[in-house]
């Protein structure tokens, strides 16, 4: 087998089994993204009421859409702080030291976010099921939502990762998540890109992530979907953001790991 | 092209310069032989880690050139990471996982898995002595464990070039001299090339093959330990006063014999005598201080040390140094306010 | 006999505390401590930042995003922000929580609170402080808020005196969270623990009534929930100083929530100090 994928695998195992044995790195990964989604579809479902709104599904499959592409986006911010702890403990130095090809540590930590992302995806399914979820669409649109959702945690991944290979420190945290944050908030979150206003529907009709969402809840709903924009979304994403990523390992080997 | 055979390492004219500093290395030229032990010394911040961390691949070069393993340190990084094996400073631990766990984790990360990583662990376990605590998780070891695993982490892969820094900072005594018997099976058994910096002398002196000595960011000496010691020659001879009054005429009475040496024992005076003078022995100066009727104690007198070739080279004392963190800055690291460890060649003749 | 006491564990305390603290008043050792801990606090600008742009950012979106929400017949304000700003009051109240807590757990870890022991300090002034530092975060936060109303012309139904009634209701919400944080701390002595409770608390915040009017929330499960959730009755005391007026019954409910959980946080880190000092 290539040197590279297994060196990827034995960080990907490494980093999925610190994130359930250690109860600290598995509880908020596990919780945050219920306690949006019950948050915002238990207290928000009038909004399905107000006009212009006019999903087919529940208000809660409208949210679910939503929390789907938070827990995928968002796992990747959990790995950059995973990524910046192994700076801070000097264990990056260790796989630096470790790996022939150092861009297996970026595919390793690529590839146990998507697993992860994977489990958690399957467990806000279920609670958003018992929250009044409606799956409207066929196998294949239902299977083309998940793909999307799921691809974006490797979006978040290279993004988090291509900050912290270059900050290094857990600290700057905020500065990994808070362009995450509005990337994920400035998008038609709680109403149809339509019915919002101002300043945030201008935001929210030039990001990416909107078409991705937009694309996701018309899959769910099993309506025609505006898939194209949303695959060309991600995979503007996943370039940009690999070079960004690659050239943040690039940049933590210049600094000596 | 790299030779499988060619163990070795080879550096010429390495060069290290951190932004907006001065050269933490500066130009340096080595050669280590296949299957040789190679002592690196120098103080805090002369950049023995600095050159360590370069030619494993950590640090990129400013200028120069390097080959370990045959391989260009530059250039065919990964060719040179599956040849080596590096035990660094700082013991980088991952505290939620076992430390069997970390021999398999660092096996699959070198390609070798299944069985075979689970036969390497064991094997290593072994011989680091961690049998008993292999499935507890390293959170738990003491700094002596986890220096062990370290070693062994550092062998998963079979290394043909072993790098060693500081290997023995903080370990006790029994683990130390574990560890160099350990290191010397590799290299006369195994045939493995170890790098080792040191702080400690007799560390160097009992396991080197040869030795380099660094300072400033330059190798101000390199030979055999013999060699070194031989630069300097003529033995020190320390004489303790019995009295303050013969103290005080002691410095006057040796001056004829040799040049004013620091003394081990507090209160007593030291002096390394002239090469190549006849006059200048231990027999002469018994008999000088003799006939002066000057009271003394005891007379010791020692054949020359590698703390004595370090000072003779740097102006600075070694043994005994704090093990701080190498630093980048090149300034010479403050003389060690511990007492220096007994000197084995120390022999009381009064 | 003098004793000169320096925290080892936050290198920007050293020397805060007098070495000539000997028959200080339990007032004045507070003070030096509450000091020391919000300079510990306030040097670690990606400590507090995030806890302070944070809220405003998700109002800004918010306030934004759920405009829509106004047109739902029954919400109680014409602007979505006027309905929402308070959220920003009782995030900064949460990091309390953290603040406190985490700074206690330093002193703990760094065997500062043992060494109180061997001083004439007294360990509970140390809580005290810890919490009162916490507080005076929670409280610049709470006035950059209060400007932002003002910016925004957010119209509050309550006049001058209800600014000060919010303040007053946020700074003790925050109370109310820092010695929930301080317990955990002084209980486990570990930072783990108050991370593990973190998202509860948060979870706490956003399965209230935060978002939306509870009679306008549709799914009765949520409803019950904000029902039976305190925090409900924090925000909804703190809301309707700005959007309705002075309402008795609100400002009851809110009051009698944070007294109880006052009280519970008190008595919690009261127990646990005892108990801690008792073992140290």
């Amino acid at each position: 087998m290539n040197e590279t994928f297994l060196a990827s695998r034995a960080i990907a195992w490494r980093h999925l089994y610190k994130w359930i044995s250690v109860p600290a790195n598995f509880m908020p990964t596990f919780i945050f993204p219920l306690i949006f989604f019950t948050g915002f579809a238990g207290a928000l479902g009038k909004l399905g009421d107000v006009r212009g709104f006019d999903y087919p599904a529940s208000y809660a499959s409208w949210m679910f859409v939503f929390s789907l592409l938070q827990t995928c986006l968002f796992g990747g911010l959990a790995t950059g702080f995973t990524i910046a702890g192994d700076f801070q403990t000097g264990f990056m130095r260790r796989l630096m030291l470790a790996v022939g090809h150092r861009n297996a540590i970026l595919f390793g930590y690529m590839l146990s976010t998507f697993v992860r992302a994977a489990l958690m995806s399957a467990i806000v399914t279920g609670v958003a099921f018992i929250a009044g979820l409606q799956m409207l669409g066929g196998p294949l649109q239902i299977g083309g939502m998940y793909v999307l959702a799921l691809s974006l945690s490797l979006v978040g991944t290279m993004w988090a990762a291509g900050v912290m290979f270059r900050a290094r420190d857990p600290q700057l945290g905020p500065a990994m998540q808070i362009p995450m944050f509005l990337a994920v908030f400035m998008a038609p979150v709680f109403v149809p890109l339509d019915v919002l206003q101002g300043w945030l529907h201008g935001a929210a009709s030039i990001n990416p992530v909107s078409y991705i969402m937009t694309a996701n809840r018309q899959l769910l709903a099993g309506q025609a979907a505006d898939v194209l924009p949303a695959v060309l979304a991600v995979a503007g994403l996943f370039v940009v953001l690999l070079a960004w990523a690659l050239t943040g390992v690039r940049s933590a080997e210049r600094a000596g790991g | 092209m790299a030779s499988s055979e060619n163990n070795g390492i080879e550096v010429r004219g390495l060069v290290k310069q951190f932004k907006k500093g001065p050269k933490a290395v500066d130009g340096i030229d080595l050669d280590v032989a296949p299957g040789e032990i190679y002592g690196f010394l120098g103080p805090n911040g002369a950049g023995k880690s600095t050159t360590v961390n370069m030619l494993v691949t950590l640090l990129p070069i400013t200028a120069g050139r390097a080959t370990v393993a045959g391989w260009d340190v530059a250039t065919q990084g990964s060719h040179v990471r599956t040849a080596i094996g590096a035990a660094l400073q700082a013991v980088a631990l991952d505290k939620f996982l076992t430390g069997r766990e970390h021999l398999k984790l660092i096996a699959s990360l070198q390609g070798i898995t299944g069985d075979r990583a689970s036969r390497r662990a064991e094997v290593l376990l072994e011989r680091v002595g961690l049998e008993d605590a292999a499935d507890r998780k390293v959170g738990g070891y003491s700094g002596g464990m986890q220096r062990r695993l370290d070693l062994a982490l550092a062998l998963v892969h079979e290394p043909r070039v072993l790098f060693l820094d500081e290997p023995t900072t903080g370990l006790d005594p029994q683990s130390r001299t574990a560890l160099w018997e350990e290191v010397r099976r590799l290299a006369t058994d195994e045939g493995v090339t170890v790098f080792l910096t040191t702080q400690y002398l007799e560390e160097a002196d009992v396991l080197a093959d040869r030795v380099g000595i660094i300072n400033a960011g330059t190798i101000v000496a390199e030979g055999t330990p013999a060699e070194l010691k031989a630069e300097i020659g003529a033995p020190t001879v320390e004489l303790v006063p019995a009295s303050d009054a013969d103290r005080a005429r002691l410095p006057g009475l040796l001056a004829q014999f040799g040049t004013e040496a620091a003394p081990e024992v507090p209160g007593s005076v030291a002096v390394r005598l002239h090469r190549g003078d006849d006059r200048a022995s231990l027999v002469s100066i018994v008999r000088a201080v003799d006939d002066a009727g000057v009271a003394v104690r005891e007379v010791r007198q020692h054949e020359p040390t590698l703390d004595d070739v370090f000072l003779l080279k740097t102006g600075l004392t070694l043994e005994g140094a704090a093990s701080d963190a190498d630093v980048a800055a090149s300034e010479p690291g403050p003389r060690s306010p511990e007492p220096a460890p007994a000197d084995p060649t120390a022999e009381p003749v009064a | 006999m003098t004793t000169s006491t320096t925290s080892t564990a936050a290198p920007p305390t050293t020397g805060i505390i007098n070495p000539h603290a000997t028959g200080t008043s339990l007032a004045n050792q507070v003070g030096l401590l509450a000091r020391r801990s919000v300079r510990s606090s306030l040097s670690s600008p990606a400590g507090y930042m995030p806890g302070i742009v944070m809220p405003l950012i998700l109002l800004t979106i918010n306030s934004s995003g759920l405009s829509a929400a106004t047109r739902i017949p029954g919400f109680p304000a014409d602007r979505y922000l006027d309905f929402a700003i308070v959220i920003t009051f009782m995030q900064s109240a949460l990091f309390a929580t953290s603040s406190a807590g985490l700074g206690l757990v330093r002193d703990i870890e760094s065997g500062f609170l043992d060494r109180l022991a061997l001083t004439p300090m007294r360990a509970g002034a140390l809580v005290v402080a810890q919490i009162s530092g916490a507080i005076a975060i929670a409280l610049g936060a709470s006035l950059v808020y209060i400007s932002i109303m003002f910016i925004t012309q957010v119209d509050f139904h309550t006049g001058p005196l209800g600014v000060l009634a919010l303040l007053g209701l946020s700074m003790w919400t925050a109370f109310s969270f820092a010695t929930i944080g301080a317990w955990i701390a002084l209980r486990s002595g570990e930072s783990e623990a108050l991370q593990g409770i973190f998202p509860l608390l948060f979870a706490t915040l956003f399965l209230s009534t935060t978002n939306m009017p509870r009679d306008l929330i549709q799914a009765d499960w949520f409803r019950a929930i904000t029902r039976v959730n305190p925090v409900s009755y924090m925000v909804d005391a703190m809301r309707s100083l700005i959007i309705t007026g002075w309402d008795g019954r609100v400002l009851l409910e809110g009051a009698g929530v944070l007294l109880a959980v006052s009280l519970i946080g008190v008595a919690g880190c009261a127990r646990s100090l005892r108990r801690r000092m008792a073992k140290a």
